[in-house]
């Protein structure tokens, strides 16, 4: 019996107790739903929609929501709000996307680095992590995004070295857990290359905790973007991010509140699917719970 | 407890160099450089930028403007701002209370009701407030805090009318109730993610302490259930959030500046975004290392704080 479910593994992966477990959380599948149906929104509602998110109509400027074909309304300039929101969001999850990518491989190479080296240059890798999780992660985002010219590319490279710290960490602690292991002794005694240990033995065997912290750390990116351009030091007009939709929202907050709250829910919802996705990968990757 | 504090002590002082040096390199990021105040000003010529450069030191190697860069700040000497040429300390100075009541209020709320929250979840574990509350916590993380801000405002200013929009007082009004007034809309905006965080480590700890065998001793001896929580599993269960309270230092001073910004509270995240926007760098870099200075004071104290609570910590 344990034979047959064995052999059965590799060619059925959707009936693993991995898949089985995330397919039985109810937010992770929500969380699922949710971000198909906002990318696809975004992928395809541009096309759809009866008006360019550039187009310009000042006849129409500070119409409410579900006024003629703005269905979100419009903003000070009388463009069509739904238009700007799904290409903004095409931005904010392109960046927050790439962002994980890249912290991701930063934290990883750190991480599995300090953990399976340790000593001297495990201590001051992991030390310098300690150093960039004391700087508040909007100063330190702010100073490099006025110092540096925010093209969507910079904006993507700042939001990823200032969130790579937490990956970092938990692949440290997976790695040196895993280094005593006795594949690892294995690998070291059949003369393997450390780089061959560290990165083809060891790595796979961390996959878990790296893929539930790639998953909020796109939460992560998505909200840091969105702070920094809110802010206006992030994505720069014309080019439209949730973050920089909610710029100028403020002033008009009594006349024309639509302009504030449509881009924020937007973001609520897409960081909220990342991080039930993020919950329900850690309960089905079996990862140790120690973030919230 | 000696070997305690000096090793704690050793290593907030390796963190602060390592700091230091991360912010000495954002520093020469900076367009311009550590020079990037003066070129702005248009009555410098090149030439003046070169002798300037030259008197300050800055054709010299790297290492060695760094250690001097580092020494004056030891002094106490962080620069000038360039917008009305006081002392950068004393800028930031004027600032710091502002944000400190605002992280203060914010923590004591985000203490107050996480702590209810998470030990009710512990007690009555899987229950509809468990589950309610698990949700609540992940959607809690997922708002952004400024937009929530302008939520807030939205409803209880604009619609309702019952809090001031914005500001820390009303000029002509320095009463405290006025001051209170003010206070309690972005307190409890900031409060929101740490209500969150708090409440998921509250009911992890509490889960853990009901677990241990001093309490089924407690049980064993009769207690009533509600002294067995009060008493053994609260007062336990808490000792790990005091270290958390420093770990989430950084995300609350995080989370101030972007409520500053969205209520005009005259506090250092206002200061960091002003000054940006004026180009005074001496100021942003200052803040940026003062901020990184709090942040590991705050740790160093969290620890020291525990280590005298729990003799377990000052003894082992």
């Amino acid at each position: 019996m344990t034979a047959l479910a064995a052999n059965a593994g590799p060619s059925r992966w959707w009936r693993s107790r991995t898949v089985r477990r995330f397919t039985s959380h109810h937010l992770a599948l929500l969380g699922v739903a949710m971000i198909t149906l906002l990318t696809l929104a975004c992928v395809f509602g541009p096309h759809l929609l009866p008006y360019d998110s550039l187009y310009i109509d000042l006849r129409a400027r500070f119409s409410p929501p579900l006024t003629g074909d703005h269905y979100l309304g419009t903003d000070p300039l009388g463009r069509d709000v739904a238009a700007r929101l799904f290409m903004a969001g095409r931005t904010s999850l392109l960046v927050a996307f790439f962002a994980m990518l890249l912290s991701t491989l930063i934290g990883t190479l750190v991480g599995v680095i300090a953990g399976y080296r340790g000593g001297w240059i495990g201590a001051a890798l992991m030390r310098t992590v300690d150093g960039f999780l004391s700087f508040p992660s909007i100063f330190l985002l702010l100073a490099l995004a006025a110092a540096l010219k925010p093209s969507p590319a910079m904006v993507t490279v700042i939001v990823a070295v200032t969130s790579w710290m937490e990956v970092a960490r938990i692949v440290e602690a997976e790695v040196r857990s895993l280094r005593e292991r006795e594949f690892v002794l294995a690998g070291r005694m059949l003369g393997l290359s450390g780089a061959h240990i560290m990165f083809r033995e060891i790595l796979p065997n961390a996959m878990g905790p790296i893929i539930v912290a790639a998953t909020l750390t796109v939460a992560h990116a998505i909200l840091l973007e969105a702070y920094i351009s809110f802010l206006g030091y992030g994505i720069q007009p014309p080019l439209p991010s949730w973050g920089n939709m909610l710029e100028g929202a403020q002033q008009y907050l009594d006349s024309a509140p639509w302009l504030a709250i449509i881009p924020g829910a937007a973001i609520t919802m897409a960081v909220t699917s990342f991080n039930f996705i993020g919950d329900g990968l850690r309960d089905a990757l079996d990862v140790r719970d120690d973030r919230v | 407890m000696r070997g305690f504090l000096l090793n704690r002590l050793s290593q907030s002082l390796i963190l602060l160099l390592i700091v230091s040096v991360i912010g000495f390199l954002v520093l020469n990021l900076l367009p311009g450089g550590p020079l990037a105040q003066f070129g702005l000003d248009p009555g410098m010529t090149q030439d003046d930028l070169d002798r300037l450069k030259e008197q300050l030191g800055l054709n010299r190697p790297l290492l060695m403007q760094y250690l001097d860069w580092a020494w004056r700040l030891l002094q106490g000497d962080w620069g000038h701002s360039f917008r009305d040429g006081a002392p950068v300390l004393a800028v930031i100075g004027r600032h710091v209370l502002a944000t400190l009541l605002l992280m203060g209020t914010s923590t004591a709320i985000a203490i107050a009701i996480g702590t209810w929250i998470g030990i009710r979840g512990a007690t009555h574990r899987y229950s509809l407030f468990d589950h309610l509350a698990t949700v609540g916590a992940m959607v809690a993380l997922s708002i952004p805090t400024f937009w929530f801000g302008l939520v807030g405002i939205y409803i209880f200013s604009l619609q309702l009318g019952w809090l001031p929009a914005g500001n820390m007082y009303t000029i002509g009004d320095g009463s405290v109730l006025n001051y209170l007034h003010h206070l309690i809309l972005p307190s409890v905006v900031l409060s929101l993610v740490h209500v969150a965080i708090w409440s998921r480590y509250m009911r992890t700890a509490t889960l853990d302490a009901i677990s241990q065998d001093f309490v089924k001793t407690a049980r064993a001896k009769g207690l009533s259930e509600r002294r067995v929580i009060m008493k053994h599993v609260v007062g336990n269960a808490l000792l790990p959030m005091i270290t958390l309270a420093g770990v989430q230092l950084p995300s609350i001073l995080t989370g101030a500046l972007v409520t500053e910004t969205v209520f005009t509270w005259p506090g250092m995240g206002r200061l960091f975004l002003d000054s940006l926007g004026y180009s005074d760098y001496p100021v942003v870099m200052g803040l940026l290392m003062f901020s990184a200075i709090l942040v590991i004071l705050g740790n160093l104290i969290a620890d020291i704080a525990v280590a005298i609570v729990d003799p377990r910590i000052r003894l082992g």
